[in-house]
């Protein structure tokens, strides 16, 4: 080599070098992969809330990929888990919890907090909550973006039936008198509005855990997720129930009813009360063109809901700084205000007893009454249905309560083929 | 003589290499799966020989999408064909706008299936869909399309004829534009009555076509589910079932990648099977030029 040519090279890996120096000592990069399950501008949200994070913490770059409903965002996480390149951290369904302790690649947060965070951060959070959030005596998932359904009510065509709007049905006989009068039919005996709407697409098996709820039973599956209690009297007494408003009351549409476009046919005056996440509460305040109210669902031998949505998962497989970082992003917006916003902008619950304390919060709640109802319906609240294998252990029973609805099956018959089909898929993790 | 194996062999290597890597390596390696457990985190996979084959035939809902996809093949696949037959004939003689019709008959294909679906989704929602509204003003019953297993299958069904047909309409349209126009002429100065002209002349003559666009629907009424995620998910109760979504619940809801694969094998055998069937049948009855 010409000393001209080393010379030039010499220059090239040194100018190399300078340039790679400061990356080194550069920014945290985090991968966040969400879902969004409810009406509104969520997705805009978050990245909002990303976007002042990073403003706070200029060594952190976090990046928020939307990624569909849940069970798209379930699919995609588990996806890039196996091939290598897992997210950080990701949303999803608090019942996931089992499947990804399964597939190994979701990390407890007990590791990383201190003994007073534990008590103070994870303790701080709604007990019912954290039932679908810890298991083994360790924490998995972070409560974020949690929910109860909840019973909209329109005022207006209460009125119209000649009900007190500020009286809704509060037990199942009561939904049963109130839905007649509200069910108004034309000349021909086609129904303009329906008395109640209860949605049965996609994952019915969740309105369904809050009618198992009232009638005495607390959730579908037992605490270590290898058990299943389908085919028990209360299970099939709510099955039953619900498969009556349709055939025998008629107050409400047969067939399966979308879950997505609920919101709207609430709205629309379709139904005159409608049970829904209270996640879409936003959107329908933002929305109704007429006066509405929000209620616990109804009771039967007790009231009853479950409790649904998305925790924070860590992920395997990133460096030790890179988890660290996820950790006090996930603190910083389960915080007080941040969750308080959060709570506000979606409709979603606080999942912590001191957020509600906060001045926005305690404002909200003055101006939408409404809101109150989810965090004091946690009092009544039971686990949702969560189970190894979890996917196909509730596609079972969304199945079964879908065959029940369109008169495939009785729901006895429906609910003792789902125990049997469970019991089979769960043998192999007792 | 060697040199010139070595650029040949050297020319086909990337053909080759990502043939092998995307096709024939993956289809190999879910037929090994086949005979495999799933591994789970905690638990690698074991061999079971055939277990996950019975387990295949005690499936209801295999049997329920099998027969679903049987149904969904045998009207999708004749009545896309006569519907871009039809479509074709019409906008092939000289009328007015007739480009604007060819765009309007094509569009459906261009369209994202995904984006479509959700539209037809609020076409067919009983109460306040597009449907229920005409429905309202023919004073006909009210009907939950997608919500009833009767009619979820077919509400598929129409998305599916409504997207595809266009397309197969181009093809046609070549073809007929490829028929000299003498035969017509001569068709005219005898006298030949417009239907006995179709079936004597036009239909032999587009039968490579007809025989193509069989095949591309076969493959389709297999291929195409992306409205039923959008859609019906399936229900109610595995009513709308399909084989490729089946596949897609159990290998990426599930995550049991040993039952998905062995799903994936009969799907790939019969559509082996299907292809090569509609080739030796209608093998005699295509009329090359």
């Amino acid at each position: 080599m010409t000393p001209h040519i080393k010379t030039r090279l010499l220059a090239a890996a040194a100018m190399f070098g300078v340039a790679m120096a400061p990356a080194t000592a550069s920014a945290v990069d985090l991968e966040f992969y969400f879902p969004v399950a409810v009406g509104g501008d969520a997705a805009g949200i978050i990245q909002r809330l990303t976007d002042t994070y990073m403003e706070e913490n200029p060594g952190v770059n976090i990046n928020a990929i939307y990624t569909g409903s849940y069970a798209d965002t379930t699919t995609r996480a588990i996806t890039a888990a196996r091939g290598g390149n897992p997210p950080q951290l990701a949303i999803l369904l608090s019942t996931d919890m089992f499947a990804l302790i399964d597939e190994d690649i979701i990390l407890a947060w007990d590791d990383f907090v201190t003994d007073e965070e534990q008590e103070s951060w994870i303790g701080g959070f709604y007990d019912s909550f954290m039932a679908n959030s810890q298991t083994g005596g360790q924490t998995w998932g972070i409560p974020f973006q949690r929910s109860t359904p909840v019973m909209y009510y329109n005022k207006e065509a209460f009125a119209e039936a000649g009900l007190d709007p500020e009286t809704p049905p509060a037990t199942w006989d009561e939904l049963v008198e109130m839905g007649r009068q509200l069910t108004v039919r034309d000349a021909s005996g086609n129904v303009s509005q329906w008395g109640v709407r209860i949605p049965s697409s996609g994952f019915p098996s969740w309105l369904f855990t809050g009618l198992v709820a009232s009638n005495g039973q607390d959730g579908l599956a037992n605490n270590e997720g290898t058990q299943v209690m389908f085919d028990t009297p209360e299970v099939v007494e709510a099955l039953e129930y619900l498969v009556s408003l349709a055939t025998e009351h008629e107050i409400m549409a047969p067939g399966i009813l979308d879950w997505g476009a609920t919101p709207r046919a609430f709205l629309d005056g379709e139904s005159a009360i409608a049970w829904t996440t209270t996640g879409n509460l936003t959107n329908i305040r933002s929305n109704a063109t007429f006066d509405f109210g929000v209620a616990m669902l109804p009771a039967n031998v007790r009231r009853g809901a479950p409790t649904g949505g998305g925790n924070f998962y860590l992920f395997d497989g990133s460096s030790e700084e890179q988890l660290q970082a996820a950790v006090d992003f996930v603190k910083w917006a389960t915080a007080p205000d941040k969750a308080a916003s959060w709570s506000i902008d979606t409709g979603y619950v606080a999942p912590r007893p001191d957020t509600w304390d906060t001045d926005e919060m305690r404002a909200y709640a003055e101006e939408v009454p409404g809101a109150l109802v989810a965090r004091d319906q946690l009092e009544y609240a039971v686990a949702e249905l969560s189970t190894y294998e979890g996917p196909r252990i509730t596609q079972i029973m969304n199945d079964a309560i879908a065959a029940a609805i369109i008169g495939d099956k009785t729901p006895a018959q429906a609910m003792a083929d789902a125990q049997r089909e469970a019991d089979a898929v769960l043998a192999a993790y007792r | 003589m060697r040199r010139e194996w070595i650029h040949a062999g050297l020319l086909l290597a990337p053909a080759l290499v990502l043939l092998f890597a995307f096709t024939h390596l993956p289809a190999i390696q879910t037929v090994i799966d086949s005979f495999w457990s799933t591994p789970r985190g905690r638990r690698p996979s074991a061999f079971v020989g055939l277990a996950n084959y019975e387990r295949l035939l005690a499936d209801p809902i295999f049997i329920r999408a099998m027969i679903n996809n049987a149904i969904y093949a045998a009207i999708t696949i004749p009545v896309s064909i006569a519907l871009a037959l039809a479509m074709a004939l019409f906008v092939q003689r000289r009328i007015a706008g007739r480009g604007f019709l060819r765009m309007a008959y094509f569009t459906p294909t261009v369209l994202p299936l995904i984006a479509v679906a959700n539209i037809w989704l609020f076409f067919f929602l009983p109460g306040f869909g597009l449907l229920e509204q005409l429905r309202g003003f023919l004073g006909l019953s009210p009907r939950n399309w997608i919500g009833t297993p009767d009619t979820a299958l077919y509400a598929i069904m129409t998305v599916t004829i409504w997207n595809q047909a266009g397309f197969f309409m181009i093809f046609y349209l070549a073809a007929l534009q490829t028929i000299p126009e003498s035969l017509r002429e001569a068709a005219a100065i005898e006298g030949t009555p417009r239907w006995v002209f179709f079936r004597r002349v036009l239909w032999p003559l587009l039968m490579p076509t007809t025989l193509f666009l069989s095949v591309n629907a076969t493959i389709n009424a297999f291929r195409m589910v992306d409205h039923v995620f959008v859609m019906t998910q399936g229900g109610p109760n595995n009513a709308s079932m399909l084989l490729l979504y089946y596949i897609y619940e159990q290998g990426f809801r599930y995550w049991d990648t040993a039952y998905a694969a062995t799903l994936t094998v009969v799907m790939v055998a019969l559509l082996a099977l299907i292809g090569i069937g509609q080739f030796f049948l209608m093998d005699r009855r295509v009329h090359y030029k």
